[in-house]
């Protein structure tokens, strides 16, 4: 049994939130300066431009990137030979959460559902964290962290489909969400599609979809494909960045695919902002 | 073609009459902030027949719950957030002499209609931008519903301040406009 101290995870969790609210990482950063030199619109050119520089005045003054800098969002695999020492892997992902907020000056944006009251007071600053926890094998912990804005998640969606919807209907569907959400989501987007298992498992594969790093390719072959073929039908939108127009609407297309019932073909579309902001430690 | 204008707040009917869809804007002077919590207050106190935190006549509002500033700046990063969520209560912020927005993304019919009635524009600043746009904010001063952290009324000093237009008083929508030219069918 290999032994962590809590306090080590709350500071590597403060650590990893307070870097990342103002530090594009590199593959979102590579990304969009290549949008950048392939964007034919001038007008989505001049934005791009604009980001690139926010990019760089947020991570060399040490300024958040977006206001908006999200929802704490995790997925943990917790190793079967870790013993958290001190307090409960949970609560320290929590209290890294708060320290990370409010020690970096980022903003508190959980709230009530319907009262809309802010949670920083009462439950406590930007938190409750969003935990999707694991046991894998192994001594270590490995922690993939993004801040999820709003804006982009507002345009997600799900559905589950008959079977004989097929790859058409989903690539119709993922085309239908992004068209939709135009300029909202603040474009170029990376468009997470979770494709099977069950309903909620969708859910979470498109969300997880979005971890993964920009300019990877897919390990499955069949959906390598698939991601290729869904990013140029939403290239031809014509979406742009932030929506005045343009080629690059899509930076990239990640797609997690689960074995499904025979009953249904469930998909979710889950979308990222220019702003991705993700990134991951192993303890 | 796009043209560039420097502008100074309050707005008056002639200074939106003569921005046109695309356009590129550089503010000056005083902005509010309100999102959706502080729209819905404004609203109310209008159906009250009361007075607002400041006067609405030629005032640009500013979609933004900005982050808390670090010591000695006025503010954190301040970018737009997505208007929607205020396109049931801006038409009749507008009627009363509303004559600018700034935020991201599409609005509704009802919202555009009143910006060609009543002569008022929305603007689009880069969501996401937040590092740079705070930047142009001088000065920042809480003037109404403090308990609602970052989604209180805002009194904001900006110099500078790049916006787009992205609805003008003559019905375009630059959404419509720039996605036309390189949507492929
Ligand atoms: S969608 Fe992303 S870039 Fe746009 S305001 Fe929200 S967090 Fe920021």
């Amino acid at each position: 049994m290999r032994e962590i101290a809590y306090e080590e995870i709350v500071k590597n969790v403060r650590d990893i939130i307070v870097y990342s609210a103002s530090n594009l990482p590199e593959d979102a950063l590579q990304a969009m300066k290549d949008a950048y030199e392939n964007e034919k619109s001038p007008v989505s050119k001049e934005v791009l431009k604009q980001l690139l520089e926010n990019a760089d005045i947020a991570s060399s003054e040490a300024r958040p990137l977006c206001q908006d800098t999200g929802l704490a969002v995790f997925f943990v695999k917790i190793g079967a030979d870790v013993k958290v020492v001190g307090g409960l892997l949970k609560d320290a992902i929590n209290e890294g959460t708060e320290k990370g907020y409010v020690e970096g000056y980022l903003r508190a944006s959980t709230c009530e559902p319907f009262s809309r009251a802010n949670l920083k007071d009462t439950v406590g600053y930007n938190l409750p964290a969003i935990i999707h926890l694991y046991i894998v094998e192994g001594d270590k912990i490995a922690i993939e962290y993004a801040a999820k804005g709003g804006g982009s998640e507002n345009v997600s969606r799900a559905r589950v489909f008959p079977p004989a919807a097929g790859k058409a209907g989903v690539i119709e569907y993922v085309k239908e969400c992004i068209s939709d959400a135009g300029p909202n989501p603040c474009p170029p987007l990376t468009v997470g599609v979770g494709i099977g298992g069950t309903f909620e498992k969708a859910v979470i594969s498109s969300k997880h979809a979005l971890f993964r790093n920009i300019g990877s390719v897919n390990e499955d072959p069949e959906m390598a494909e698939m991601e290729v073929e869904i990013k140029e039908v939403l290239n031809k939108l014509g979406i742009g960045t932030m929506g005045m127009g343009g080629t690059e609407t899509v930076l990239a297309v990640h797609i997690e695919s689960n074995p499904c019932h025979i009953a249904s073909l469930p998909v979710s579309v889950n979308v990222q902002c220019h702003s991705s902001r993700h990134t991951h430690i192993t303890i | 073609m796009s043209k560039t204008y420097h502008l100074t707040t309050p707005l008056s009917d002639e200074d939106v009459s003569m921005l046109n869809s695309g356009d590129i804007v550089y503010l000056n002077g005083t902005i509010y902030t309100a999102r959706d919590a502080a729209h819905k207050r404004l609203v109310d106190l209008l159906d009250a027949g009361k007075e607002l935190p400041f006067d609405v006549k030629g005032a640009v509002i500013y979609f933004v719950g900005p982050t808390p500033p670090k010591p000695g700046d006025p503010i954190g990063s301040a970018g737009p957030t997505t208007s929607y969520r205020m396109d049931s209560y801006s038409p009749r912020l507008i009627a009363e002499g509303l004559k600018g927005m700034i935020g991201k993304g599409k609005r509704n019919k009802d919202v555009t209609d009143a910006c060609q009635k009543h002569k008022a524009v929305y603007f689009g600043a880069t969501g996401g931008a937040g590092a740079l746009l705070g930047k142009q904010i001088k000065s920042a001063e809480v003037i109404a519903y403090e308990e609602l952290g970052p989604e209180a009324v805002r009194k904001l000093e900006v110099v500078d301040f790049p916006v787009t237009v992205i609805n003008d008083t003559y019905g375009e929508d630059l959404y419509k406009i720039g996605r036309s030219q390189y949507e492929v069918k």
